[in-house]
């Protein structure tokens, strides 16, 4: 799960973390009493939205009087933003922040990762601040200093050492804030499960100081359980309706833009069932996983969901089943043609557990639509064909 | 011969009592294995599907000589139970459940690692060797006696695998799901110069998926390790950047741990790639007949 970046700066805030003030707005006119509360002569109006590149895309705006804080404020607010990390098709902004403006002397990157190979977290820290990391790490890999902290001793005085000598300050002044910068951050991450924080730029101001002018945060989704405070910070309008929606009736869905719809059993067999697709010569449409626990609602679920998509030409219904058993999803499917207008060619492969009652189920059920295959190979060669039309 | 686990294991199972541990536990001794008790804290003392329940898992080690635990807890417990494990002196923990939290496994790893305890999972089928020890939730009866060994993030792609190789004539030696989490316990690089060392296996299947870099690891150890011909499909190949599939740990950050660089550096490792699982069987069949 990720934050905006107005969140993701309250739960600085709690640790100690210094960022610039700021306070989230709704409307304009919220944004303006904002700006007079704030007081100071400059103000930055940020789009609130869950993608980097906010700056790029027009979203991010300096305004030198109240008066153009309440007119960025209406510009921003309501504008379809598009970034790098948005996709063409962009995202609505509802939101803006108000902060203060800050005086900026010099631009640095920080943040903390999981570090899959080292399995711990590593601090990840750049002088060259502002810039997308990605780049940065491609053109001058050198230009990233990354700080494993093994949990069982935590953030250490070697770890911040190792931290403001790579990044070249020399300032015993500057070192100290930065440490103490760093080792806040790290409790973050700790403390809230975090998946990766990125602060980008992290400014260091003409009076020495560093704060986080940037902030974005995700969080491990099978820890939020034990994270109230954090699951109450979800904002449902930037997630992807139909994924939520599968969501609640435990299956996994990514949509695609392809034109075969996929309904599989396990996340790895649901990707090999799109990489067969794509070889055979077709396009899945999505990626769905009904999980272990697929029964006749799940499955009518599944169906609905995928044929919301009006790019579907034919469905693959692909189950090894190991804990699913296959007549479940057989009656799944008959009660989905019942539930569903599935007006698609559905193809169906059936194997492992229970598989031949499955086949039995489907036989006496005669569905027009519904096309048996014998394996992975034969659904996929006719769910290529159902899709263009042949037989 | 197999690898890790066989006839004579002696397995217990954290969160003995519990629904699925009940289920799952019912079909492994189903399937010959010899389970000798379980763990549930509070129902110590009680039997259940007529073996002894014991309340902390050094108890059930001292009583029962077990070296395997299967563990079936809830996600939020899964850290602790690993580590229970570990510290009562279990040899190897395969972790059934899904959805624990990252920080707990970094430092359950962490724990198990310290005391030499193996781990399989979290998050995966577990553990098969065929027609001796099922630790785990798949169908026994798709993997038939035979020479091949077979290491899986992912269940159901395991099942494919191992039904087309036994399809093909083959059989299965052992069968290990390692799981799709970000952070798991053996992973290729372990279990690979296990199946190298095994008379019994003569050919390996790897299936990988996007994420992460175990998959590119393996490919160096393979180069410079493995003489026994290796299989390999690694899923994902069509899947968008940035998101996530369906396993937690299945997911393209920035550019990297993408299918295609993972498939080439099989490769260059001299890997038969597959792109397709269906390709499976056939792959494993060619590369024994050469």
């Amino acid at each position: 799960m990720n934050i905006h970046e107005y969140q993701a700066k309250q739960i600085f805030a709690k640790y100690g973390v210094p960022t610039p003030r700021g306070i989230v707005a709704n409307t304009p006119d919220e944004a303006l009493i904002n700006a007079k509360e704030l007081g100071g002569s400059i103000w930055v109006v940020k789009a609130q939205i869950h993608a980097g590149g906010r700056g790029l895309g027009g979203g991010v705006k300096l305004a030198r009087s109240l008066d153009e804080v309440k007119t960025l404020a209406s510009e921003i607010i309501g504008m379809t933003l598009v970034t790098h990390q948005t996709g063409p098709e962009g995202k609505l902004v509802q939101k803006v922040y108000i902060e203060e403006g800050a005086d900026i002397k010099d631009e640095l990157y920080l943040g903390v990762v999981l570090d899959r190979a080292k399995e711990m977290p590593v601090i990840m820290a750049s002088t060259e601040g502002g810039m997308a990391i990605e780049d940065v790490a491609h053109d001058t890999p050198e230009k990233i200093i990354k700080i494993a902290v093994d949990p069982a001793i935590g953030f250490q005085g070697f770890h911040g050492r190792e931290l403001v000598f790579g990044l070249g300050i020399t300032d015993p002044d500057e070192q100290k804030k930065l440490i103490n910068f760093a080792s806040k951050l790290y409790k973050v991450y700790m403390d809230n499960d975090a998946e990766m924080i990125e602060i980008n730029p992290l400014i260091k101001t003409g009076s020495g100081d560093f704060l986080a002018l940037d902030g974005k945060m995700g969080f491990d989704d099978s820890a939020l359980g034990r994270h109230p405070d954090i699951e109450a910070m979800r904002d449902l309008s930037e997630e992807d309706p139909d994924e939520r929606e599968a969501g609640q009736y435990g299956l996994s869905y990514v949509s695609l833009d392809g034109e075969i719809g996929c309904m599989v059993n396990g996340a790895g067999l649901a990707m090999g069932t799109m990489d067969t697709i794509n070889y055979m010569g077709g396009t899945p449409a999505n990626f769905l996983d009904v999980g272990g626990k697929a029964n006749a609602e799940t499955v009518a679920k599944g169906f609905e969901i995928i044929l919301k998509n009006p790019n579907v030409k034919a469905i693959f219904v692909n189950i090894f089943g190991g804990i699913v058993r296959c007549d479940r999803i057989a009656n799944g499917i008959l009660e989905a043609t019942k539930l569903v207008d599935v007006h698609v060619p559905v193809i169906v492969r059936l194997d492992g557990t229970n598989a031949e009652e499955a086949t039995e189920i489907l036989k006496n059920a005669n569905i027009p639509n519904v096309i048996a295959a014998t394996d992975l190979a034969d659904g996929a060669a006719k769910a290529v064909k159902a899709a263009k039309g042949e037989k | 011969m197999s690898i890790l686990v066989n006839k004579d294991t002696k397995v217990i199972v954290q969160g003995f009592t519990g629904k699925e541990g009940t289920f799952h536990a019912e079909q492994c001794l189903a399937y010959g294995t010899k389970i000798v008790g379980g763990v549930t804290p509070n129902k110590g003392g009680q039997e259940h599907l007529g073996l002894p329940v014991f309340n902390i898992v050094s108890d059930a080690v001292k009583t029962t000589g077990a070296t395997v635990s299967m563990i079936f807890v809830p996600p939020a417990f899964v850290g602790d139970a690993v580590m229970e494990a570990a510290d009562a002196g279990i040899e190897l923990a395969v972790v059934i459940t899904e959805g624990a939290p990252v920080r707990d496994m970094q430092m359950a790893k962490a724990y198990a690692t310290k005391k030499g305890m193996k781990t399989i999972g979290p998050n995966c089928p577990g553990i098969i060797t065929a027609q001796e020890c099922k630790i785990g939730i798949m169908p026994g009866n798709i993997f038939k006696k035979g020479n091949i060994g077979l290491i899986s993030k992912s269940g159901t792609l395991t099942y494919e695998g191992a039904n087309q190789v036994c399809k093909e004539g083959f059989g299965i030696s052992t069968a290990v799901g390692i799981g799709g989490d970000p952070i798991i316990g053996l992973s290729y690089k372990q279990l690979l110069p296990m199946f190298e060392a095994d008379p019994e296996t003569k050919a390996i299947v790897m299936i990988g998926e996007i994420g992460g870099d175990l998959e590119i690891q393996a490919a160096a150890f393979i180069k410079k390790n493995i003489t026994k011909p290796v299989v390999a499909f690694i899923a994902g190949q069509t899947a968008p950047k940035g998101k996530r599939m369906g396993h937690a740990g299945a997911i393209v950050s920035g550019s990297a741990g993408t299918a295609a660089e993972k498939m080439e550096a099989l490769k260059a490792a001299g890997v038969t790639v597959v792109v397709s699982p269906a390709e499976i069987g056939k792959a494993v069949k060619e590369a024994l007949s050469k």
